[in-house]
C-alpha cells in the first residue's frame, strides 16, 4: 500500500517526531537500556539449571568408619552439602517439609554388612543374593532439578569408600561436547534473551506508540491531515529497529564481556537474522495497536505474547521435548524462529542457509502483520 | 448542482447510530461559503459527531455530505487538503515545543524549506505565539494551547475550517481576541463551522444550527432566529419569584420560566396573542413587560420537553 502517493517527507518528519518524543520520555529511554542489562545479569548470574551444593541432611544408624567413609565421598561429588545430622528419620522428615533440607540419606544399621556385600566395594564384583543397596536417599521431588541431581547419585562408585583408586570403568558410549563442552547454562541463555528482551521491547514500544497517538486524541487531528496510515506505521516504527539492534549489541556484548558468551558466527548473519526479527516484532505490535484501544489493554495483550514466547520458544525448556501441541504453537511465535537462528549462529557459526527455514518463516511474518495492520488500521480511521 | 459554487457545505439526510443510539439524526443544512456558521447545542447532542462525519473521520450511516461542491464519500484524500479542524481536545503533541509541532505539522502538509520557516514565522506572530515558541506544547495555559491549536489547524490556509467548542478552556478576554483572529480568516475567505454551546459565540455567527439530541431544531441567522421565535419574552418583578415561577410552569401557554436577578423571564407560547393581559390574569399587581428576545430565548424555546406540544 505503499503506493504512488507516499511521501518520505511525511514519513521522515514523523521519524524526527518520534525520535524527539523517545529521547524525552525518561522512563521509556531507560527500559531500552536497563530491561536487557537487568534481565541479562538475572539470567546469566542467578539461573542455573546445573543444581550443585543442594542443602541435605543426613540420618546415620550405623556409625561406622566406613558410613563415614562414604558421606566423605559424596560430598566430594560436589551435588550435595551436608547441612544437619538428625538422630531419626522422623525428625529428617520434619527438616524436608520446612524445607530446611531438600533430601535426606538414611544409612541403616547394617550399613557396614550390606556395604561388605555390595559388589561396588567388594574385590568380586559380582552381585550374590544377599546384595542390597547400602543406603536410602529420601528426596523432595518437587524441583526435578534437583530430584534429578539426586538421582544421579544412584550408582556412585565406592572405590573411595573401598580405600581404593577408583577403577576406569570403560563406558558403553563416549560423549564428545561440541559448541558448549564446559557446559555452562548462561552460553545457551544469552542467545536465547535476545529473543525474549526484543519481544518484549518490540512489541510493547510499537503497541504503545500507537495506542498512545489515539489515547491521547492526537489521530483524531492526523487522520484529517493528508498523511496515510502507512506513512504514519512506518514513520512510528523505524526508530524502533535501531532501539532494537541497540539493544542486540548491549546483550551480547555483556554476554561476551561478562559472561564470556562467544560469537562464533558471523556478526553480519547475525544482524540480518536480527533485522528479521525485528521487522517482525514490530508488525506483530502494530497488529496489537490495531486491536487495543488503550495502553493498558496493549501491554495486556503484549504479556500474552510475551508469556508463550518465554516458556515455548525453547528458551527456558527444550523444543524438542515439548509435546506436539506445545510445538505447534511455537511454531506461530516469531521467537522460536529467532532463537533457533540466534543460537546456530552465535554457538554453532551456521550461515544463513543453513536457517533459510526460519528466515523464511520471519519474513512471512512480517509480510503477513503489515497485511492485516494496514487493513484494519484503516479502518480505526473510517 | 448550479448551488455547487455557493454552499461550501451541504448535508442531506445526515444520520450515524453508534449500535442503537442515533447520535446524527437525519440533518439537512447547508453552509454558506465565506461565513462563520455556529452549531449551537448542549452536552451530548452530537455537534462534535456532525463534525467528525465532515471531515471524514466517521462514516455517516445514511446521508451525503457535500463538501466544496464534492461528494465526501470517495473523495476524502483530495478534500483532505482543503480542510482545517481543531479538535475539541487538545490534539497536538505535549512532549513536543510549539515550534516543533508547527514544523511537524508544516512537512505532514508538504512545507518544506524557507517556504515553511516563513509560514511559521508569519503564524507565531499571528497567534502571538513567539515567546513561547521553545515552551512545551503540554506546559502551557489553555487559551495558549488553543492558539496553537489554531494555528495548527490553518497552517495549510484550508478553505474550510473546523473548529470544535475551540474556546472551552479561554477567558472572555481572549476569547474576543480569538474571535477576532477567525473574523480576519473569515475576511479572508475562509468557511469556518464552529461548534459551542456559549449563546454570546452563537451571537457572533452569520447563522448557526440550533441542534438537540441529534436533531436540528432550527437555522438561520441569530436575527432570523430570534424575528421567527413562536414565542413573546415577558420580564416580571416582585417578591417571590420562585413560587411564581411554579405556578406560572403549570400553564401549558409558558414555555419557560427563569429568574434573572430581580426579574422572572417568561416566555409565552405566540398562540396567546396578548401575553400581558394573559400574565396579568395569573398574577396580578406585578410589574411586568415586553423584552427583546436573546438567542438563549431562542434556544430554550426549540429545545427542551415543551417546545413541540
Ligand atoms: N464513538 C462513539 N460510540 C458510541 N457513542 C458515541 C460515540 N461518539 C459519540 N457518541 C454518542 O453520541 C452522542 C453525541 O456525542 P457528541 O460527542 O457528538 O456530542 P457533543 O455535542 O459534541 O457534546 P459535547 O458538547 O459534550 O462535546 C452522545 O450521546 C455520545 O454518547
Ligand atoms: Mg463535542
Amino acid at each position: 500500500m505503499l503506493n504512488a502517493g507516499a511521501s518520505w517527507g511525511r514519513i521522515f518528519a514523523v521519524i524526527m517526531k518520534e525520535i524527539k518524543q523517545l529521547s524525552r520520555d525518561r522512563m521509556t529511554f531507560g527500559m531500552i537500556i536497563m530491561i536487557p542489562l537487568v534481565q541479562l545479569m538475572l539470567f546469566g548470574y542467578a539461573i542455573n539449571t546445573d543444581a550443585r551444593h543442594i542443602p541435605v541432611g543426613l540420618v546415620d544408624l550405623s556409625q561406622t568408619s566406613e558410613s563415614r567413609a562414604l558421606v566423605q565421598a559424596v560430598t566430594a561429588t560436589q551435588s550435595v552439602d551436608f547441612h544437619a545430622v538428625y538422630t531419626s528419620l522422623h525428625d529428617a522428615e520434619a527438616a524436608m517439609t520446612r524445607g530446611d533440607v531438600r533430601a535426606t540419606l538414611y544409612l541403616p544399621p547394617d550399613f557396614s554388612a550390606r556395604l561388605i556385600q555390595h559388589p561396588r566395594y567388594g574385590t568380586n564384583p559380582t552381585a550374590s543374593a544377599l546384595t542390597q543397596p547400602v543406603g536410602q536417599w529420601i528426596v523432595d521431588g518437587s524441583d526435578t532439578v534437583i530430584a534429578a541431581a539426586i538421582k544421579a547419585l544412584r550408582t556412585m562408585p565406592l572405590d573411595e569408600v573401598a580405600n581404593r583408586t577408583v577403577s576406569q570403568t570403560i563406558p558403553t558410549f563416549e560423549v564428545v561436547q561440541y559448541f558448549n563442552p564446559e557446559q555452562r547454562t548462561v552460553v545457551n541463555i544469552v542467545p536465547g534473551l535476545l529473543a525474549v528482551i526484543l519481544t518484549m521491547t518490540m512489541i510493547l514500544f510499537t503497541a504503545t506508540a500507537i495506542v498512545r497517538e489515539q489515547e491521547q486524541g492526537n489521530m483524531e487531528f492526523l487522520i484529517t491531515t493528508p498523511i496515510r496510515p502507512m506513512e504514519l506505521m512506518i514513520g512510528k516504527i523505524a526508530p524502533y529497529v535501531v532501539v532494537g539492534m541497540l539493544q542486540i549489541m548491549i546483550i551480547l556484548g555483556v554476554g561476551y564481556g561478562v559472561f564470556s558468551v562467544p560469537i562464533a558466527g558471523s556478526l553480519m548473519v547475525l544482524g540480518i537474522a536480527s533485522l528479521l526479527f525485528i521487522f517482525a516484532s514490530l508488525t506483530l505490535g502494530l497488529v496489537i495497536s490495531t486491536i487495543a484501544k488503550t495502553q493498558l489493554q496493549a501491554m495486556q495483550i503484549t504479556v500474552f505474547i510475551l508469556l508463550p514466547s518465554i516458556l515455548l520458544s525453547g528458551f527456558m525448556f527444550p523444543y524438542d521435548a515439548m509435546p506436539q501441541g506445545a510445538q505447534w504453537i511455537a511454531e506461530g511465535l516469531p521467537a522460536t524462529h529467532f532463537i533457533r537462528m540466534a543460537r546456530a549462529i552465535v554457538l554453532r557459526d551456521a550461515d544463513l542457509l543453513d536457517l533459510q527455514a526460519d528466515a523464511l518463516w520471519l519474513g512471512l511474518f512480517t509480510v503477513l502483520g503489515v497485511i492485516i495492520a494496514a487493513r484494519r488500521f484503516h479502518k480505526t480511521l473510517g | 448542482m448550479s448551488n455547487a459554487g455557493k454552499f461550501a457545505i451541504e448535508a442531506q439526510g445526515l444520520t450515524k447510530a453508534f449500535g442503537e443510539h442515533i447520535a446524527v439524526n437525519e440533518l439537512n443544512f447547508r453552509i454558506p461559503k465565506g461565513c462563520i456558521y455556529g452549531f449551537l447545542g448542549p452536552n451530548g447532542c452530537g455537534k462534535s459527531t456532525t463534525i467528525r462525519l465532515m471531515t471524514g473521520l466517521l462514516t455517516p450511516t445514511s446521508g451525503e455530505i457535500t463538501i466544496l461542491g464534492q461528494t465526501l464519500a470517495g473523495h476524502e484524500e483530495a478534500i483532505k487538503q482543503k480542510l482545517g479542524y481543531m479538535t475539541q481536545k487538545f490534539s497536538l503533541y505535549d512532549s513536543l515545543t510549539v515550534l516543533e509541532n508547527l514544523r511537524f505539522v508544516a512537512a505532514i502538509y508538504g512545507f518544506t524549506g524557507t517556504r515553511r520557516t516563513q509560514r511559521i514565522d508569519e503564524l507565531l506572530h499571528l497567534y502571538d505565539l513567539k515567546n513561547q515558541a521553545k515552551q512545551y506544547a503540554g506546559s502551557m495555559s489553555g487559551g495558549q494551547k488553543q492558539r496553537l491549536a489554531l494555528a495548527c489547524a490553518t497552517l495549510h490556509s484550508p478553505e474550510l475550517l473546523f473548529l470544535d467548542e475551540p474556546t472551552s478552556a479561554v477567558d472572555p478576554e481572549n476569547r474576543r481576541e480569538f474571535w477576532e483572529r477567525l473574523f480576519d480568516l473569515c475576511d479572508a475567505g475562509t468557511t469556518i463551522l464552529v461548534s459551542t454551546h456559549y449563546m454570546d459565540e452563537a451571537e457572533r455567527c452569520h447563522a448557526l444550527a440550533i441542534l438537540e439530541d441529534g436533531h436540528l431544531r432550527a437555522d438561520g441567522s441569530p436575527a432570523e432566529l430570534m424575528n421567527a421565535m413562536p414565542a413573546n419574552v415577558v420580564e416580571i418583578g416582585g417578591e417571590q419569584l420562585r413560587q411564581l415561577k411554579q405556578a406560572l410552569l403549570q400553564q401549558s401557554e409558558v414555555l419557560s420560566a427563569a429568574q434573572i436577578g430581580a426579574h422572572l423571564r417568561v416566555l409565552v407560547k405566540k398562540t396567546q396573542t396578548d401575553p400581558l393581559r394573559f400574565l396579568a390574569l395569573l398574577c396580578a399587581g406585578r410589574p411586568m413587560q415586553l423584552a427583546r428576545p436573546s438567542l438563549e430565548d431562542v434556544f430554550v424555546t426549540c429545545t427542551g420537553t415543551r417546545h413541540d406540544e
